[in-house]
């Protein structure tokens, strides 16, 4: 029988850890996102699945602590809000460079600095950019759901072995904070030491026991061999970018106007859609679910009818410099959002659809 | 030249290198400890039985590639945050015996939040500190544990407490913590002190693997390069200067 319950997101993740089999969760608290930890501790996982949680000192020792974890080859996971992910910047990029697979949810909030504890989607850049010092990217995928935060814990998890690497998990302190019905229909167990020394030994630190011992490093004194590890990354996040893109468009078939929206903004801009219809305007909608690798090819398809875009997003500006990558600059391409804390209505949305996209090429 | 004819067998060897440690040739300067402490970890790791259970953490700093020396299971951490990458490996692997390499700069200046709360969590591992009062790698530049009035290439005119404050202890901080279950300081400039260390480092390994706890041992060590002194000439200095500054011996141990 289905199991559903009505859940806030950031239960939600503590309730996806446990179920997806995850073997730890290192985390520091931060307002909007603090449930996270919390709820792990009262349900006490050790004495069930026998998943350790720790709350450590600082975000810099979750991310290393995830780090030993996950060079042991187990699921480990952490989650922070946007001022504790920029200490998790060291960890992130050793982590790439080692190539370990985790994941990290960023609950983020209004920036810079302390900023705000209200939810903001301004660490688009960073999440999808530079996540840490060195070429290197993060998995990142955006849910805009309750549904999705216990969903892409799976995903994540499956996609961070598959490829060896981060995944982040971006959701806001909307996502975080609101409550929605969800299915908590997946569960697997942990994997067994046996399993993991099957399948991971060849990287994994279990103990070199019938095998040549194993190093997790992200350091290469040769020039020549970190060329050559670069390549590799690149490699891969090639093949992340054919084979991961995830994304889901709303009346875009015969659409003249198409929003660009992921996560709450995307729950925000459905509304949009439906108001514009009401008036007779052709507009439609792409939800980024993967915000890296980003739907480009989608975009660009879009523009053989679409005359203009609209990136909503709760922050100054930043994946709009991707739609504008994605679709060229022969089309109109605006950006909307509020910010530093503050979001957006449907009217505020649409009013800006129609100055800064409808009329203009009326 | 007279031709010597040695006899090999089991009852006149007195000395053999450690199965443990690897053949690659070390990068550490002629006269480092480094090396001696090596060996006394693969020693002690082979006759606890622990090769294929062991995992070693190794820092930033002169001894980052201790992963090419010793033949177990190694990952490289970020500079300081050994203590919190062994605590958790420790933790989703408890059977393991699990153990941090670190330097004074690593330990005790960028890592000290690390070190000071994988202590107060108790986690079950050991850290090796290896205290040379000076960063090797980058050349000579001032510890955390550089003595008042060293020259190193950041006090050029010595250590100067109102300038760059104090050395300080941290194997005596740590003894104040609940978590820590052994603490001891040990060097390795003479085969009396070696066999001394090789103990401790035993009983230190020995006791994160029986769940007491985090066990602690300091080398206090030389860096004759960063020091500009011969080996011979560092021994020396270190008894006359670092040994008053931070005295040989067991500091806790319950």
């Amino acid at each position: 029988m289905e199991e559903v319950k009505l859940m806030k997101g950031n239960e939600v993740v503590a309730e996806a850890a446990v179920r997806s089999g995850c073997d730890g969760y290192f985390g520091y608290p931060i307002t909007p996102q603090t449930e996270i930890i919390e709820t792990l501790m009262e349900m006490r996982p050790w004495e069930t699945t026998g998943m350790v949680v720790v709350q450590a000192e600082s975000e810099t020792a979750s991310i290393n602590m995830v780090y030993g974890g996950a060079a042991s080859g187990k699921r480990v996971m952490t989650s922070s809000s946007s001022p504790g992910i920029s200490l998790m910047a060291e960890g992130l990029s050793y982590l790439a460079g080692a190539e370990l697979p985790c994941v990290v949810v960023n609950v983020s909030r209004g920036g810079p600095g302390l900023g705000t504890i209200q939810p903001s989607q301004s660490d688009y850049f960073q999440a999808t950019k530079a996540a840490g010092h060195g070429d290197f990217h993060l998995i990142v995928l955006a849910p805009n759901s309750v549904q999705e935060m216990y969903d892409f814990v799976f995903d994540g998890f499956d996609l961070a072995f598959k490829y060896r690497n981060p995944v982040m998990i971006l959701t806001d302190g909307l996502i975080g904070q609101m409550m929605e019905k969800v299915v908590l229909n997946r569960q697997r167990p942990r994997m067994t030491d046996e399993y993991i020394a099957e399948h991971y030994g060849d990287w994994a630190l279990t103990g070199k026991k019938g095998r040549k011992y194993n190093i997790v490093t992200s350091l290469e004194l040769d020039p020549q061999v970190q060329e050559e590890r670069n390549h590799r990354l690149q490699a891969k996040y090639a093949a992340v970018k054919a084979n991961e893109v995830r994304y889901e468009t709303r009346l875009c078939d015969d659409a003249d106007y198409v929003i660009v929206a992921y996560g709450c903004s995307s729950r925000i801009c459905a509304k949009v859609i439906e108001m514009a219809r009401e008036d007779g305007y052709k507009v439609g909608m792409l939800r980024p679910i993967t915000l890296y690798p980003f739907p480009t090819e989608a975009l660009k398809a879009l523009k053989s009818h679409v005359k203009g875009f609209l990136a909503v997003e709760l922050s100054t500006g930043q994946m709009v410099e991707d739609v504008r990558l994605s679709v060229g600059s022969d089309v109109l391409v605006e950006h909307y959002g509020r910010y530093g804390g503050m979001v957006h209505s449907p009217s505020e949305v649409y009013d800006a659809l129609k100055e800064k996209i409808i009329n203009k090429l009326k | 030249m007279a031709e010597f004819q040695v006899e090999m067998n089991e009852e006149n060897r007195v000395y053999t290198k450690p199965r443990l440690l690897t053949d690659a040739v070390m990068h550490y300067c002629p006269g480092c400890s480094h090396g001696t402490i090596h060996k006394l970890v693969a020693e002690v790791i082979e006759e606890m039985g622990l090769e294929e259970r062991s995992i070693g953490i190794s820092p930033v700093g002169c001894s980052v590639l201790a992963y090419n020396y010793i033949d177990i299971d190694w990952a490289e951490a970020a500079h300081g945050r050994a203590a919190a990458v062994a605590a958790a490996i420790k933790r989703l692997n408890p059977s393991k015996l699990v153990f941090t390499y670190q330097g004074d700069g690593d330990l005790a200046a960028i890592g000290t939040g690390e070190t000071i709360h994988a202590c107060n969590r108790g986690d079950n591992i050991t850290i090796i500190f290896v205290n040379n009062a000076i960063y090797g790698m980058t050349g000579g530049q001032m510890a955390p544990t550089t003595l008042l009035g060293m020259k190193t290439s950041t006090t050029p005119y010595g250590r100067d407490a109102s300038l760059n404050g104090y050395p300080y202890k941290i194997a005596n901080m740590i003894t104040q913590l609940e978590g820590v279950s052994y603490v001891t300081r040990q060097s390795v400039h003479t085969p009396a002190a070696v066999r001394k260390a090789k103990k401790a480092l035993r009983h230190a390994f020995e006791k994160s693997m029986d769940g007491k706890g985090l066990s602690f041992i300091e080398f206090v060590a030389t860096c004759n390069s960063g020091w500009k002194l011969s080996p011979v000439a560092a021994n020396q200095w270190m008894e006359e200067h670092m040994f008053p500054f931070y005295p040989l011996g067991d500091l806790k141990d319950i």
